[in-house]
């Protein structure tokens, strides 16, 4: 443990760009809010590069106490921070993503009137992600968790005015609310047995713990409630539902909160807590079965989705069951080297749709696009690059990532990799499938004659200062990052993976852990069983996109006709399989009911009212009555004078014969 | 010599006399000139104790109250003369603006 006192700069830089732009951004030009969050956010990225340059294993883990915050008798939790080398991972991946679409954003949000709102809470999220990834303990990390929550809310209704993107916002912050509450009580369960939030008093009290190998314990009961958070942060089953309709946001934020930094949050959160994990195995399952099922479920409604952010959400969702499955069955440093290569293509994918419902004014329906690579290829070229990758095609950085966790997963049982496999085939199809759709066959939307003809129909409440004529390619400003991502997305993979250099990188954090002591036998994981499933996942991967192309570029009218044959089965896929109906009828409709029946009109109109109500008209009452004595008449005021004194004489008599 | 309880009997019989009369009397003369015999009353009991005590006490009060009345009659005709004015009535029972 080295202290280090460049580490709580990086959170605070962004911090500092949201306060300018937040307070002053409202009187500045545009050029000066763009200035203000693009140096704050690259001075963050910046100051990454500098602690990467400077870690070594050595000295690592850094650590830095920056004040004091909750002492009590002998628990205390301190703002301090926190890098080893998988705090490193992740702040590198938050702030070069981040600051890429920062500057991807001055193109896409320009015109938009809330442009230093949305710079100001780009940078906010950019600091509480950094607070989330840099905290030494279970607390600060929880207010970075929060925190990032609280930028989506505001990100995802970021067009407010529109009631859909209002709702979708209130449904991502309740949604997640439902997996804070997993988090905390893990926290309370923590605190009770061993006095302590900070990761290495806690990895340490539970590492003198024996694995809980028969029945559920301590360890098993926390796991699983940090699984419920980070089912609720990373889009998980039950709690996936928020993620497809944080579409709602621009797409920008799409691409940075919801594909490529927030929602890896709960993988982040998994592998720390690894040392938990480990000694509970029945919340390794539970975490891996979730994971696996959510891989695959997703990946079944992406394929039947034709809004072009809709498949990547169901995708992203789809991903990060794969991350999942990878911490279910041990393999933490495969789970976050495909967190980092999910970031750079996804993100990727994100921001390059993106560039295409820029580029034809604000439509999102893949049934009016198509033949788009003759209009704006840079954005095909970079897009088909992040497809290649996610498909796991060789050498992209998704096909190392991927086979990494497929080959884990194998080792742990073949029922998680058969599934991994199948949905590896489902993700190939359902991204060739938007490739196709979007880029192939002719331009099917149309070419408005009229300057804003587009922006009546578009979903992206993106208004364009010029009109459109024609679809037409992004500026520079927005290819740029999408050519950086896409240089990543080509050798990110390839450079981490080889030789398992990301897992030795990582080896000294996941310590002790069986992922670890099974890579020890000497280099046994290149056998030809290793070659034979990546084969295998590869071939599927052709296979996904041979399928693709024989539907959507071959014979575009038989997808249509398939679905007509399918009927309700097509219909379910097509709805989402109605989850979000049904969760309306089991919770939110009893909840709505209970609500007014009992807490409204009950206890608030009840009991509240009733009493405040209650106790007014009994003092009216009262006063009604009284009101009387005081009639205004000379002679009754004189009567209850004269009473009065033959009363008190009447008492003094009394009393003095006493 | 008259006996005391003989003094205070007719000043308890005077008090009460005002008494009723306020009570019972609508015009705002009537009801002033109440006052004043519940006043007399008052007064005749003090003297009757100065004699009875050989204290001065009791005499020197009752020319405070005489005064005050005097002060009392003044400032009460004068009302009564305003209430008239505005009103055209001395029955009490009609000057209630003060009612609700």
């Amino acid at each position: 443990m080295t202290p280090n006192p460049y580490l709580w700069l990086v959170p605070i830089l962004p911090l500092a760009g949201a306060a300018i732009n937040g307070f002053f951004g409202r009187r500045s030009s545009k050029k000066a809010i763009s200035t203000i969050a693009l140096v704050f956010s690259g001075a963050a990225f910046a100051m990454a590069l500098f602690l990467a340059a400077s870690f070594s294993s050595a000295s690592a883990p850094y650590y830095f106490d920056l004040a004091h915050w909750i002492r009590s008798g002998s628990f205390q939790v301190d703002f301090s921070f926190y890098l080893d080398q998988l705090s490193l991972v992740m702040l590198l991946v938050v702030t070069g993503v981040g600051f890429l679409i920062h500057i991807y954003s001055v193109g896409y949000m320009w015109d938009d009137d809330g442009y230093y709102r949305f710079m100001s809470y780009l940078n906010l999220f950019m600091f509480f992600m950094l607070t989330l990834v840099l905290a030494k303990n279970y607390l600060v990390m929880f207010i970075g968790w929060e925190g990032v929550g609280l930028a989506s809310y505001l990100l995802i209704g970021f067009w407010f005015t529109k009631d859909s993107a209002a709702a979708a916002g209130k449904k991502a912050f309740i949604v997640n609310r439902i997996g804070d509450f997993g988090f905390l009580i893990a926290l309370f369960l923590m605190i009770k047995h061993f006095g302590s939030l900070d990761f290495t008093h806690v990895f340490a009290a539970v590492q003198s713990l024996p694995t809980e190998t028969a029945g559920a314990g301590l360890l098993t009961a926390i796991g699983l409630l940090l699984m419920v958070g980070a089912a609720g942060k990373s889009a998980q089953i039950p709690l996936y539902v928020w993620l497809p309709d944080a579409m709602e946001g621009p797409t920008p934020v799409s691409a940075l909160i919801h594909a490529a930094t927030m929602v890896t949050a709960g993988v982040y959160m998994v592998a720390r807590s690894s040392v938990i994990f480990e000694r509970a195995p029945m919340a390794m399952m539970v975490v891996a079965i979730i994971g696996t099922l959510t891989a695959l479920f997703a990946a079944t409604i992406g394929i039947a989705q034709t809004d072009i952010k809709k498949v990547l959400a169901y995708s992203t969702v789809s991903q990060l069951g794969y991350m999942f499955m990878a911490c279910g069955v041990g393999a933490f440093s495969a789970g976050i080297f495909h967190l980092m290569t999910h970031a750079f293509f996804k993100g990727l994918l994100f921001l390059a749709a993106g560039s295409v419902i820029h580029g034809i004014g604000g439509e999102q329906d893949m049934r009016k696009m198509g033949g788009l690579r003759v209009y704006m290829p840079w954005t095909f070229a970079t897009m088909g690059i992040a497809t290649l990758a996610i498909a796991g095609i060789p050498p992209l950085a998704g096909f190392w990532s991927k086979d990494e966790i497929l080959w884990k997963a194998f080792n742990a049982s073949w029922v998680y990799w058969l599934i991994g496999v199948v949905t590896a085939f489902i993700t190939s199809f359902y991204m060739f499938r938007l490739m196709y759709m979007t880029f192939g066959g002719e331009y099917r939307g149309v070419v408005a004659q009229d300057a804003h003809g587009h922006d009546a129909h578009g979903h992206d409440d993106h208004s364009h200062g010029h009109g459109h004529g024609e679809p037409h390619e992004s500026p520079w400003v927005m290819l740029g990052p999408l050519v950086v991502l896409a240089v990543l997305s080509v050798f990110g993979g390839w450079v981490a993976g080889y030789n398992n250099r990301f897992e030795h990188f990582l080896a000294p954090v996941f310590q002790g852990t069986s992922d670890v002591a099974q890579e020890a036998s000497p280099e046994a994981g290149k056998s030809t069983l290793e070659y034979l499933l990546m084969v295998v996942s590869v071939g599927v991967a052709g296979l996904g996109w041979l399928l693709a192309y024989l539907l959507y570029s071959r014979r575009p009218q038989l997808p249509a006709r398939i679905a007509a044959s399918l009927g309700g089965l097509y219909r379910a896929v097509a709805n989402k399989y109605y989850i979000d109906e049904l969760y309306a009828v089991l919770f939110v409709k009893p909840l709505i009911d209970g609500s007014t029946t009992i807490l409204w009109h009950g206890v608030d109109q009840g009991v509240i009212d009733a009493a405040v109500n209650d106790s007014a008209d009994a003092a009216r009452h009262v006063s009604d009555t009284t009101r009387h004595m005081q009639s205004g008449n000379l002679r009754s005021y004189a009567g209850w004078i004269a009473a009065g004194g033959a009363v008190v004489i009447a008492y003094m008599v009394w009393m003095g014969v006493r | 010599m008259v006996p005391l309880s003989y003094y205070l009997l007719l000043s308890g019989i005077l008090f009460v006399c005002g008494v009723l009369g306020f009570l019972i009397k609508r015009n705002i003369i009537t009801i002033f000139m109440s006052i004043e015999l519940m006043l007399n009353g008052v007064n005749l009991s003090f003297v009757a104790f100065a004699a009875h005590w050989h204290a001065l006490s009791g005499q020197v009060f009752v020319f405070f109250v005489m005064v005050v009345a005097a002060a009392e009659a003044a400032v009460g005709l004068a009302i009564i003369i305003a209430v008239y004015r505005t009103r055209e009535t001395l029955n009490v029972d009609q000057v209630n603006l003060l009612k609700l």
